[in-house]
């Protein structure tokens, strides 16, 4: 039984496979650097190595399309347990056959592997969606995040594009990472202290902006005008905006 | 901005809340630059609103005055509400405000008319182009089209706008003079061809110079109300086929009736809006747009109203139980896509997955398909079991009715017995 553990970039996870396809040694579980192990003894830790990785990513290039290369990725993204296992599979399959296997949905990896693609691109999707920016007295827009997945990477260009014109942070406090707009670029960031209220996802009303809460209390009010009372269905309603999204939103405050 | 804002935007949106359409999508623009918003062509919703209808756009008017007395709508002349009119640089700044902290995805503007058509036309498209020109914003914009708007306004109008429209509202001409006889099919379709004849020419201008301004480049939608009227549905869906063949009309809107002026006796009483006769409609909307389907397949003299009980494609199979059982290894993917249980992304994995082997039904369940429906309309690599063939429609159609209709079949035979 081979057991690898990786230091939880994909670069890392590529690396590993650099290293099992060198040894021969295919892996039967992987293990993220924070993992506990209960067997410590034959535990192969692999040092990430970019011109390992690189050569990796090039040969799967060749062998799948791009938008299946992508996909790898992003399912990667959701930290799913044993997720690692599951993009091995896919990328030996991809090695393996003389046909890209990533139209044989009749596969059940393929298939899975799709799945949680569409799962992770949904909740990004849901981050174009729910983000709600509040205005701080420094004329920053600050919106704190708490997505099921990593999906911060995925929206990165979605956001740079849009608010190009204004400095915004999106943070998410899940992970502890965030990014910060500048006007010119985005970088990552990570606060040492958060100062803000958790429960409600609320800046503290001296750190906004004077007029935050009155932008805040118009769109509440838009919201409730807006509504079809005759027409009320509350079910539909929690099915389309979950609760876990409720305490950054203005509107459901 | 003032104090009066607030009670502005609920009078409004009040006002706008019954128009359905809040679609941001049709159009994708990147920004470029140092301005402010970009628009995504699958459209994003913000928010969801408690009746379960998405919130994309900021749904306001410009104003609710109107001088017209249709008696379908809220803001007819005569009645008594509350009145309010949005200055335009109050609107624009509210929608960058609100679009700046992500809680819109643009603006969807429509209006009361005041004094005429073009004087109310000429305000919006000055909210547009303020908007563009002054603000720099690239999100969305949708306009309502003023009926009787001349020509030059709807061409400026397409200039700033992602998307047009004009509401038809009355499935029928002679139905729409009872009920706005201030109105006429003519006032309706004519800025409707404006909206069109300028997109084409647009293209047309396009084709030469790349740099030629878009026109309404997300085409353009209308709203037909459901209910008020005794149209039937093959009048309906017939109409929105023939407004589907039109070059830019991307969406026609079903909107269940809502009874706003009870006292108007022209307008049927209902207890409920008709919303699951609005829901079966839209179901039969996709299936023209997405599924392949005529709509002499959905509707016809014989069947002039779709089943409420059961969805139109469900009906359409029990109709035609001639051309079932599908083997969905060999069949075209236009006749897998109308077999009850398979939608278009089921469809387009078998079409994809069965080159590399032919599948099972396990393989299909896991792939999406319904089976608990599809079993009786399909082959796949096991033996058909019990299909259609032999199970016969009406039987199916027992099984297929949901468990709240069943329910009350069943209580209607027992106290049939007494």
């Amino acid at each position: 039984m081979y057991i690898y553990r990786y230091d939880s970039t994909f670069q890392g996870l590529l690396t590993l496979v650099f290293d099992a396809y060198s040894r021969k040694a295919f892996p039967d579980h992987i293990m993220r650097e924070s993992d506990v192990s209960l067997f410590d003894g034959d535990i192969r830790t692999v040092v990430t190595d970019n011109v390992r990785a690189q050569r990796v990513w090039n040969g799967l290039r060749k062998k799948i399309s791009p938008s299946a290369c992508r996909m790898l990725y992003v399912v990667w993204l959701s930290e799913l347990h044993d997720v690692e296992m599951l993009v091995f599979r896919y990328i030996r399959k991809a090695f393996a056959g003389e046909r890209s296997p990533e139209l044989n949905f009749g596969d059940a990896d393929v298939l899975e592997t799709s799945k949680i693609y569409r799962k992770v691109a949904r909740e990004a999707e849901r981050m174009r969606m729910f983000v709600r920016f509040q205005k701080t007295a420094d004329g920053i827009f600050f919106a704190p995040i708490e997505p099921l997945y990593n999906v911060l990477p995925l929206v990165v260009d979605f956001f740079t594009d849009r608010f190009a014109d204004q400095l915004w942070v999106v943070y998410d406090i899940k992970r502890n990472y965030g990014l910060y707009y500048d006007l010119h670029k985005t970088t990552e960031i990570v606060f040492t202290q958060l100062d803000f209220d958790f429960s409600t996802g609320r800046l503290h009303d001296a750190q906004a902006a004077e007029d935050e809460k009155r932008f805040q209390n118009l769109w509440k009010s838009y919201f409730k005008s807006i509504a079809i009372k005759e027409r009320a269905n509350p079910r539909l309603h929690r099915q389309l905006l979950p609760k876990r999204f409720w305490r950054f939103l203005p509107e459901k405050q | 901005m003032t104090d009066k804002t607030l009670e502005k935007l609920q009078t409004l949106a009040e006002a706008a809340k019954y128009d359905v359409s809040c679609a941001s999508s049709g159009h994708t623009r990147k920004n470029n630059g140092a301005g402010l918003g970009s628009a995504q062509g699958w459209g994003i919703c913000h928010s969801f609103a408690e009746d379960g209808r998405c919130i994309s756009l900021l749904k306001i008017m410009l104003t609710n005055h109107c001088i017209y007395d249709c008696a379908y709508c809220i803001n007819r002349r005569s009645n008594d509400v509350r009145r309010a009119t949005f200055s335009v640089s109050e609107l624009v700044d509210l929608t960058i405000e609100f679009y700046r902290r992500n809680y819109i995805e643009g603006l969807f503007l429509s209006s009361g008319v005041v004094r005429n058509p073009d004087y109310t036309m000429e305000r919006m498209v000055r909210v547009a182009k303020d908007l563009r020109e002054v603000h720099r914003y690239n999100g969305y914009i949708h306009l309502k089209s003023i009926p009787g708007a001349s020509r030059e306004l709807v061409t400026q109008a397409g200039l700033y706008a992602d998307r047009l429209s004009v509401n038809l509202e009355i499935p029928s001409e002679e139905n729409l003079k009872l009920l706005a006889p201030e109105k006429s099919y003519r006032s309706v379709f004519q800025p409707m061809s404006y909206i069109q004849q300028g997109a084409l020419e647009s293209a047309e201008e396009r084709r030469k110079h790349r740099a030629a301004p878009r026109f309404a480049p997300a085409g353009q939608s209308t709203q037909l109300i459901v209910g008020a009227t005794p149209d039937t549905d093959n009048r309906i869906l017939h109409l929105s086929s023939e407004l589907y063949n039109r070059p830019t009309m991307k969406r026609v809107y079903y909107s269940g009736y809502i009874p706003v002026n009870t006292y108007d006796s022209r307008l049927p009483a209902l207890a409920t809006p008709p919303l699951v006769r609005e829901n079966r409609l839209y179901q039969a909307d996709w299936l023209l747009r997405f599924y392949a389907f005529k709509v002499d397949e959905i509707v016809s003299d014989k069947h002039p109203n779709l089943d409420l009980e059961i969805d139109p494609k469900l009906s359409y199979a029990l109709r035609h139980p001639e051309i079932f059982p599908i083997d969905v290894n060999c069949a075209d993917y236009e006749m897998i896509l109308r077999v009850p249980g398979i939608g278009v992304k089921s469809a387009k994995l078998i079409i994809a997955a069965r080159r590399y082997g032919r599948l099972t039904s396990s393989q299909l369940s896991k792939i999406g398909v319904v089976m608990k429906r599809a079993r009786y309309f399909i082959t796949c690599r096991e033996l058909p079991v019990f299909t259609i063939q032999e199970a016969k429609p009406d039987m199916l159609r027992k099984l297929f009715l949901s468990p709240a209709t069943q329910r009350s079949l069943k209580m209607a035979g027992q106290l049939s017995l007494f």
